[in-house]
């Protein structure tokens, strides 16, 4: 063994950072059955919020109908107790609640970036307190966090609720980054950007942050999930402005107006519905996000059977 | 050792940062919680009990790091103050009280919720390739991202309301006396049974679909493909190599999975008025009855602290590497 | 000296991938026979297909990749015409490999006894837990491992430990063949010489044909008796190794192997690499697959693959040997 033969094996050598092929996964974002599933599902309710003035056909908090009626041609969904059209208030509450999801969702995956990239870059002590911290917040009880700061403030708007929101819920995300940030920190082109002088600011920035869309955009995923949710559970206990219209601050006044008891379901039907379906169409992106980041998880489709049987026992 | 003792040291900083928290918070708030308690008793009581009692409850003049220290060593003896909606019921006391209901439900949901889902992980990923296998994910993720108190709502709605198979509300039913007597009991379970099913429905899909990925990364591992090779059977080889070490970053996922479903279940004990620590915390918000508010907030805080350091102990359990200290 | 019944045979075996733009050559046509208590090395790049053929040999194949045409036949047996059951069987008893990475070969949360007892109890459900450690124990001493270690877990040995674990539990039924997959390859230079040792002389002990893979070749060259190359996929040169030694008769790929080994006793050190760089299995040359580095290069490469020839005691796949009996048509 006294020397390998050099062709063999050789390590190409790269002068320059890697640059990541952003396009070729998101083509295949674009293609995957779940993804478009996803994303239609998610485009329904985003074209009901962003045309709500033109689509709802009368003033959400305009309680002049007949009440409790059940699902007409000129009410969608029916009316509530006090005579309110309930799709009107179901149309602008899919732009406010996808708001307080999106905006939500956006602010908690900056704040964990932020503190994940420095943590996960720096090391050391600063790395200790920010890990600590963020393993704290992770601990601690969302909602009832959520309870306790909404009770100091008076009935907050959507938007109020979906800043709190952001600033609570970002220890998840930067756990992930922090530990996506330490595994490039070691590699190759991050060192060699090192030692070319480069600002650690501008190392995270342009080298380290754009190996990352993909795990940043799974994050942004869930991040909005758990942000409707939240905005809709806090409305739902009547912590936001009970003039604001959400599928949240909906199925409050649902709880409240006493359609379980009067069997109005299609009172509460929908904003439920409507959140779940969202979230699952968010779920569904992700998922597909997994699979293609992580082949392994894809889901084969039967090869009609071959003419030497080879694939035999567990498959992986 | 260092892993035991990192634990315990998260554990005791946690607790600290909960309370420390519970501290803060009213005193950054817009409002003087002072005033508040001056608007409430300030007819029942006398000046000298009402300032007394604002000492109990950790407001006074005194410089903040001396009320904060009063207040940890209230919070350490166990003097979480006096309810002011239950006045003069200490928190202490409904704590007692409500903390069981809760315990009960959400314990049992999530334990079944871990045992179903583990198992269902397991199943799917046996299946692999079949129809169920894509089908059961996409039922579970829209479980996931429903919302507790929907699920709740649709639960309630079908069996109580429409089929009344099931009680709506409370904890148990007002025609029977508290005590171990079978009634009793046996109302506690018929009211038990849809909120327990709320919260499972809530957790149980994250844990399948968790499941399913570790088990499907697991199984592309070389140990499983190197036993495979060597002639193990395929049920040893999915239970022995495979789900054994696709459990450790289940496990791992409980942390978060707690606070999940402790979300859950505040929403549903909200629903279903059930008399839980949840529903009181709720209460206490709405009555502005700070004390109550705090020590709940706490109590919920440190059963979530408690419950994850269990989880990490379990851990230590099923991994031998974190047991052992690592390698050379 | 090896006798002549062959425990492996290898007949136009091909082995592709499924991808969306249709199967991709990993394995293409390739032949070799292995004899009884023979060390066969199996040279070539990363991405020469022959982790893919060694996963193929023992039906291991995962996934997108699967046995696109030929026989495998282990001890006269065709495996892929075997029921699972009967592959169970066969598997390991008759043949047996050993992984690479021999850390993530091991079970990371059983001790090392359980994974011997394990391998034994599978095949034979007779075995009390007595005999069962008993033979782990023999096992162990064999590899030159202190038996106090069957209670250890995996992370708690070294590297060179847990390889040897691994080989311990490959030969456990003492089967007719084994195949090493890079054995040594994540070990440092001492303990990869120490392992070497102990491999040759566990080999003369139970008796055991191997088919060592590498990507060093002068280590091949030097444990082995024959040597088979790989490049692109294909079997481009099976030399014994006294043919190694010659300079003459050979593959253009192997002549460039043989020159990168620099000689201890040389006055000059002059390493020459091969230029240019390893084919992509998705778009291969055309003809023969080394042509681009070729220095012989002519138009025939470029348009035919050539067929495989027998060149003194070797088969060689070149046009250069065009007039030489053929072993292959291409």
């Amino acid at each position: 063994m006294i020397a390998e033969a050099p062709s063999m094996n050789a390590p190409v050598v790269r002068a320059r950072p890697q640059r990541p092929k952003k396009f070729v996964n998101l083509r295949k974002f674009v293609r995957h059955p779940f993804a478009i599933a996803g994303m239609s599902i998610l485009g329904v309710f985003v074209i009901l919020g962003v045309f709500a003035p033109i689509i709802a056909p009368y003033n959400p908090q305009a309680s002049i109908f007949i009440p409790m009626q059940a699902p007409s041609w000129q009410h969608l969904l029916g009316t509530t107790n006090t005579g309110q059209d309930i799709f009107s208030q179901f149309v602008w509450g899919a732009q406010t609640t996808l708001m307080v999801g999106l905006g939500g969702g956006v602010i908690t995956v900056v704040l964990a970036l932020l503190i994940g990239m420095t943590a996960g870059y720096l090391g050391g002590t600063v790395d200790a307190i920010l890990n600590t911290m963020s393993n704290i917040f992770l601990v601690l009880p969302s909602l009832a966090l959520l309870i306790v700061i909404e009770s100091y403030l008076k009935g907050t708007s959507p938007l109020i609720n979906g800043l709190i929101i952001g600033l609570t819920g970002w220890a998840w995300g930067s756990r992930v980054f922090r530990a996506q940030t330490m595994s490039f920190g070691s590699r190759d082109f991050v060192v060699a950007a090192k030692l070319s002088g480069m600002s650690n600011l501008r190392i995270m920035w342009t080298e380290i942050l754009p190996n990352m869309y993909s795990i940043i955009a799974s994050n942004l995923t869930f991040a909005c999930l758990g942000a409707m949710l939240a905005e809709a559970g806090l409305a739902y206990l009547g912590y936001e402005n009970l003039n604001a219209n959400s599928w949240g601050t909906l199925l409050y006044w649902a709880g409240n107006g006493g359609a379980m008891l009067s069997g109005a379901w299609w009172w509460f039907v929908p904003p439920g519905a409507a959140i779940a379906l969202c979230g699952m169409s968010f779920t569904m992106m992700n998922f597909a996000m997994d699979q293609i980041s992580n082949p392994r998880l894809a889901t084969f489709k039967k090869r009609r059977k071959p003419r030497v049987q080879s694939n035999s026992g567990i498959g992986a | 050792m260092r892993y035991y003792i990192n634990k315990v040291g998260f554990l005791l900083i946690s607790i600290w940062a909960a309370i420390t928290i519970n501290f803060i918070l009213p005193r950054m708030m817009p409002g003087n919680p002072a005033e508040i308690i001056f608007g409430k008793f300030q007819g029942r009581l006398q000046p000298s009990a009402l300032h007394a009692m604002m000492i109990e409850f950790g407001f006074s003049n005194a410089p903040w790091y001396i009320q904060y220290f009063q207040y940890l060593g209230n919070i350490i003896t166990g003097h979480f103050g006096i309810s002011y909606s239950y006045f003069p019921v200490h928190v202490k006391t409904i704590i007692e009280q409500s903390l069981p209901w809760t315990l009960g439900a959400v314990g049992i949901a999530t334990l079944l919720a871990a045992i179903i889902g583990t198992f269902g992980g397991i199943f799917i990923a046996w299946i692999r390739g079949s129809f169920l296998e894509k089908a059961i994910p996409i039922v579970g993720m829209f479980f996931q991202a429903t919302p507790a108190n929907w699920t709740a709502f649709m639960l309630l709605f079908f069996f109580g309301f429409d089929l009344s198979i099931f009680p709506m509300y409370h904890g148990f039913g007002s025609d029977v006396t508290p005590g171990f007597n079978w009634p009793f009991i046996s109302s506690v379970i018929d009211h038990g049974v849809l909120p327990v099913a709320t919260v499972f429905l809530t957790g149980v899909s994250g844990w399948i679909v968790g499941m399913r990925a570790n088990m499907i990364n697991t199984l592309g591992e070389d140990y499983v493909i190197f036993a495979e090779a060597k002639g193990v059977s395929k049920a040893r080889l999915m239970f022995s190599y495979t789900a054994r070490n696709a459990l450790l970053p289940q496990v791992t996922s409980l942390a978060i999975a707690i606070g999940m479903i402790v979300n859950g279940s505040i929403l549903m004990e909200t629903e279903f008025s059930y008399p839980g620590i949840g529903f009181q915390l709720n209460n206490a918000v709405s009555g502005e009855d700070y004390p109550m508010v705090q020590g709940m907030f706490l109590i919920i805080a440190l059963c979530v602290l408690f419950a994850n350091f269990i989880v990490d102990l379990l851990y230590s359990r099923l991994d031998p590497r974190v047991r052992t200290g690592g390698a050379n | 000296m090896s006798s002549r019944i062959p425990v492996l045979e290898l007949e136009d075996v091909s082995v592709a991938y499924d991808t969306h733009n249709g199967p991709v050559q990993a394995v293409n046509r390739v032949n070799l026979k292995v004899y009884q208590e023979e060390i066969v090395g199996l040279v070539g790049e990363s991405g020469s297909g022959k982790s893919t053929l060694a996963y193929a040999i023992m039906r291991l194949l995962k996934g997108a990749a699967f046995l696109q045409n030929g026989t495998i036949k282990v001890m006269g047996r065709d495996i892929y015409a075997m029921s699972p059951k009967e592959l169970q069987a066969f598997r390991w008893a008759q043949m047996s490999m050993v992984f690479q990475s021999a850390m993530s070969a091991l079970n990371p949360v059983m001790t090392v006894e359980q994974q011997f007892i394990d391998t034994l109890r599978s095949h034979n459900k007779q075995m009390t837990l007595e005999q069962c450690r008993m033979r782990a124990a023999e096992l162990m001493d064999l590899v030159r491992i202190d038996p106090k270690y069957l209670a250890s877990y995996p992370h708690q040995l070294s590297g060179g430990m847990r390889q040897r674990v691994v080989i311990a539990i490959a030969i456990a039924l003492e089967p007719a063949f084994v195949i090493m997959d890079e054995p040594t390859t994540a070990l440092d230079v001492v303990v990869q010489r120490s392992i070497l040792d102990q491999i040759q002389a566990i080999q003369r002990k139970v008796h055991f044909a191997v088919l060592f893979i590498s990507h060093d070749f002068s280590l091949v060259a030097e444990l082995a008796q024959r040597v088979a190359i790989m490049y692109a996929g294909r079997m481009v040169e099976v030399a014994d190794s006294g043919a190694l030694t010659q300079s003459e008769n050979h593959h253009p790929y192997t002549e460039g192997l043989l020159r990168a080994i620099p000689k201890l006793t040389a006055d000059e050190i002059v390493i020459e690499g091969i230029p240019g760089h390893p084919p992509d299995l998705v778009s291969l040359p055309s003809g023969c697959a080394f042509h681009p580095r070729c220095p012989y290069v002519t138009d025939e490469c470029r348009q035919q693959r050539p067929s495989l020839y027998e060149v003194g005691t070797s088969e060689v796949e070149c046009h250069r040997y065009a007039g030489e009996k053929v072993v292959q048509h291409v």
